[in-house]
């Protein structure tokens, strides 16, 4: 609540979480508020020589190729982008916490193992070994979820693994080793609050990236297919259109920068908030 | 020093060798019948059946492994299973025009990024300051392909300004490069605006501005090039984050570089060309960390190298 707080203290976070609250609003309502429904191909959603209506009118973003309403395509795909987003990133921190929380306060030869493991997905193309994985496992939403998880936990298993090596190091962790206190009561009640913060910043700043990952996914055909929606297969499906219906490439491309651009201002206050050595730095 | 180099040289060939094999393994795993495909559809069974010996495809996976890893190490990538060309050629031919593409990117990331954070720095909490955050945190949180189309729309439909896409002049050159620095910029210019912050509250600038040297100069001479420093070291970093880009912006803009290539290849499922693409980018990314890592110290001195 107090983080709350201090985050409608500032603009940009204040921005970020209206923006926030309005698209997972209108993902949450989709059903009752969307005006059409988003698979219906309707015989006036095209023109009269069967290209998609502009914006405005009946239609108040336009249609797409088939004729569908692209505003409730939109608010559908919100859904889309919002569940691939909070579960793919909420397993990609968990994955990320053990990981590195294991290679940085247990160690021994497992730790070992998993830092090499992370060094060497730190190594491969990053999307590319997306589009593998989703050309194996045969594209669904909890697929797709599932291949970004699998490789955006890295980041955060480095950033976990760097912070419980030097948390260790810290006196008062030594002194904890010192009056005989067991190794799961310091890792619970003296390590993980420490890096609990740094959790939920990447629990948020991670939604970003998972929301353009899918994006891109979605867009390059291997990602959440049609005809569910998604902003990226929205594109996907009518890009050789854009010239001459350009709102179609327009609209989703808008949707995904505003829902990426608002987590990033909220993680990035969060970060600010939630590390007092940052304060005073901006 | 030397020994520095050479253990990290060690671990970066553990680590490619990882890499292949993990890469290897997951094309192992692709639905796709190897043979059959370079037989084509109206071959015999007998002849797939051949192909496949031929090959080796009927061998058990480490040893298949073991024999691509062994024609690797004398230079040979095999052949493109619908191409029938040597993959080594394939990707020699268009590695130029992606490298073209990134030295492009990483002029425009430079050149937007650096400008904007040291603007921001300099006009430290003005409106305008607050704008170029904005427009950074826009900038990291714009996919590529959009704002490639969103820039393919304006600037080659609509004004005709540049070509829609193909690769050959200067013009062909500029779409592509702005798509693919956008992102770099958005972290450059926070970077940029941080380290210049600090720059501004050492000693040495305060002493600089105290002797009476003019702002511009102060700004220019002692501040700028300090400031510059723990940035270079990033564009090593960033390879990693162009290897994913190139397969996105080269397929908007019909760029022939290698990663249209593996994108046509992942969608025609030609393994050989996949692995290729991967192990070459996966080189790049080993290499560009570890060149971060060696240049840290002559940068700043209190950096050692352990």
């Amino acid at each position: 609540m107090l983080v709350l707080a201090e985050l409608a203290k500032r603009k940009l976070a204040l921005l970020g979480l209206i923006i926030i609250v309005v698209i997972a609003g209108s993902a949450l309502l989709a059903p009752w508020i969307a005006p059409y429904d988003p698979q219906n191909q309707m015989f006036d959603g095209l023109t009269i020589e069967g290209a998609p209506m502009p914006p405005g009118g009946q239609f108040l973003l336009g249609t797409d190729l088939l004729g569908r309403d692209l505003l409730s395509r939109l608010m559908y795909g919100a859904q889309t982008s919002l569940i691939i987003g909070i579960v793919a990133n909420g397993a990609a921190v968990l994955i990320g916490a053990l990981v590195g929380v294991t290679a940085g306060f247990f160690r021994g030869w497992i730790g070992t193992i998993l830092m090499r493991a992370t060094d060497l997905m730190m190594a491969f193309p990053a999307l590319l070994l997306a589009i593998v994985l989703a050309a194996i496992f045969k594209p669904s939403l909890w697929i797709v979820a599932m291949v970004i998880a699998m490789v955006n936990w890295v980041q955060v298993a480095r950033v976990i693994y760097t912070e419980t090596r030097s948390l260790s190091e810290r006196e008062f962790i030594e002194a904890e080793w010192g009056i005989g206190a067991s190794r799961f009561r310091i890792l619970f009640k003296h390590m993980l609050p420490h890096l609990l913060s740094t959790m939920v910043v990447w629990a948020t700043l991670g939604i970003a990236t998972t929301v353009l990952l899918e994006a891109t996914l979605s867009y390059l055909g291997v990602g959440v297919q049609p005809p569910t929606p998604s902003w990226g297969n929205i594109i996907f499906e009518n890009q050789t259109y854009f010239t001459s219906a350009p709102w179609l490439v327009f609209f989703p491309g808008i949707a995904i920068i505003l829902l990426a651009l608002a987590f990033n201002l909220v993680g990035d206050a969060l970060r600010d908030i939630l590390d007092p050595t940052q304060k005073g730095r901006h | 020093m030397i020994a520095y180099i050479l253990r990290r040289l060690v671990q970066a060939i553990l680590i490619l060798l990882g890499v292949s094999i993990v890469t290897y393994a997951l094309l192992y795993m692709l639905p796709a019948d190897p043979a059959r495909q370079i037989a084509g559809r109206s071959a015999t069974a007998e002849t797939v059946a051949n192909i496949r010996e031929q090959l080796g495809l009927n061998l058990p996976f480490y040893e298949q492994y073991l024999r691509y890893l062994g024609n690797l190490l004398t230079g040979d990538f095999g052949r493109s299973y619908l191409q029938k060309t040597e993959v080594g050629e394939l990707i020699a031919a268009r590695l130029p025009a992606t490298l073209l593409l990134m030295a492009g990117a990483i002029f425009c990331e430079l050149l937007f990024g650096l400008t904007a954070g040291a603007i921001g720095a300099i006009k430290r909490n003005t409106p305008l300051d607050r704008g170029l955050m904005v427009a950074s945190f826009v900038g990291v949180s714009a996919p590529q392909f959009v704002v490639g189309i969103l820039m393919l729309y304006l600037f080659a439909v609509v004004l005709g300004w540049f070509p829609i896409g193909g690769y050959g002049t200067f013009a062909h050159l500029v779409l592509p490069s702005v798509s693919m620095g956008f992102l770099g910029a958005g972290w450059y210019s926070r970077m940029m605006r941080s380290s210049m912050l600090d720059v501004l509250r050492q000693d040495y600038v305060r002493t600089a501005r105290a002797k009476g040297l003019g702002r511009a100069r102060v700004f220019f001479v002692h501040a700028f090039p300090n400031a510059l420093l723990p940035i270079i070291a990033m564009i090593g970093i960033d390879i990693g984050m162009f290897m994913s880009g190139i397969v996105v912006v080269e397929s908007v803009f019909g760029w022939p570089g290698i990663g249209q290539l593996a994108w046509q290849a992942i969608q025609r499922v030609d393994i050989p060309i996949i692995m290729g693409v991967t192990l070459v980018s996966a080189c790049a990314i080993v290499l560009g960390n570890l060149l971060a890592d060696l240049v840290a110290p002559f940068i700043d001195p209190r950096i050692k190298l352990r």
